[in-house]
């Protein structure tokens, strides 16, 4: 008895302190985290291949457009697989989201906000060499210098955004 | 590797195909199950409400890292492809660092990038596909601008 109220109270602060940082706790971050490494990994493994989620916007376009860009060899001997790994992303959220018995989700960002940050990350992604998962998750765990240089700047300015964006008052 | 007869079609082959596949699915339920699928998780971490995104990104490079790690030091060559196994090398230029700025402008507006907008659509969220629009839409911009000399 007396050891336990001896423990209670420590437990309790370090939860109040991480309430602060991680409202929703850490556990679905870490777990989520580590699955979306192991999703590259089985393809790294198994091909050489180290995949970005945003090549394949500009890749596709080679299906449909005649512009130079988008038909260099390396986009169109790979588009095919991108379209695959784009379906993969989406069916595998759809299926986890199936079997833990959740309805579909909406945003209330306003449409505005996805289609103009949409169209910044579209250029911005493209111009820069990668996105999130090619420079965030494959070039900072290739501990790439231009991967960590494009991450720190890419987080600062989005950071910095979002604020701004928040200050002036819209929400969400 | 440049001689190799089916090296460009290594890329599209069934088997590839299929462990990308595998690899994608698992890869879009990390998106799904860490919650970067829904914008307004990744606002709160932009606007320091809530740091999870740390973990995400730092498990995911961890992950990859070692992966990475293995395949340089251990092994050869992928099985599937003949590729040898490297790692994510880009050339650090100005691209990187004005590509980095306007990404990170339009994160913080939509707090929306790819492969989590992806797994948007697969959760159920709809209204994304302005973001998936949007994202094409400035593709196909930068591509055709660079495209015309």
């Amino acid at each position: 008895m007396v050891g336990a109220e001896l423990l209670a109270p420590e437990p309790a602060a370090v939860l109040a302190v991480s309430g602060d940082l991680f409202p929703r706790g850490v556990s679905q971050y870490l777990v989520g985290g580590v699955l979306i490494g192991l999703g590259t990994a089985v393809i790294y493994f198994g091909t050489g291949i180290t995949a970005g989620a945003s090549t394949f916007l500009e890749s596709t376009l080679s299906y449909v457009s005649s512009v130079e860009r988008f038909n260099q060899g390396t986009y169109v001997r790979s588009r095919d697989w991108r379209v695959v790994f784009t379906l993969g992303i989406v069916a595998g959220a759809a299926a986890y989201t199936l079997a833990v018995g959740n309805t579909a989700w909406t945003t209330d960002v306003q449409w505005w906000r996805l289609f103009g940050g949409g169209v910044l990350v579209g250029v911005g992604t493209r111009v820069g060499k990668g996105c999130t998962s090619g420079h965030g998750v494959c070039g900072v765990g290739s501990l790439s210098d231009a991967s960590l240089v494009n991450v720190a700047t890419f987080l600062a300015l989005a950071v910095g955004t979002a604020q701004l964006v928040q200050a002036l008052g819209v929400s969400p | 590797m440049t001689s190799r007869p089916n090296a460009d079609n290594a890329e599209g082959s069934p088997l590839v195909l299929l462990v990308v596949l595998l690899g994608g699915l698992v890869f879009g339920v990390g998106l799904a199950v860490s919650e970067m699928a829904k914008p307004e998780v990744v606002l709160d971490f932009l606007q320091f409400d809530d740091f999870g995104l740390l973990f995400v990104m730092g498990g995911a490079a961890v992950v990859s890292g070692l992966a990475f790690l293995v395949g340089t030091r251990l092994l050869d060559r992928a099985p599937l492809t003949g590729r040898a196994y490297g790692r994510r090398l880009k050339d650090l230029d100005q691209n990187v660092v004005v590509g980095g700025v306007v990404f990170g402008v339009g994160w913080g507006i939509s707090g929306i990038c790819p492969g989590a907008a992806y797994a948007s659509l697969g959760i159920g969220n709809v209204p994304i596909l302005w973001g998936v629009a949007g994202m094409f839409l400035g593709a196909y911009g930068q591509g055709y601008w660079r495209s015309r000399d």
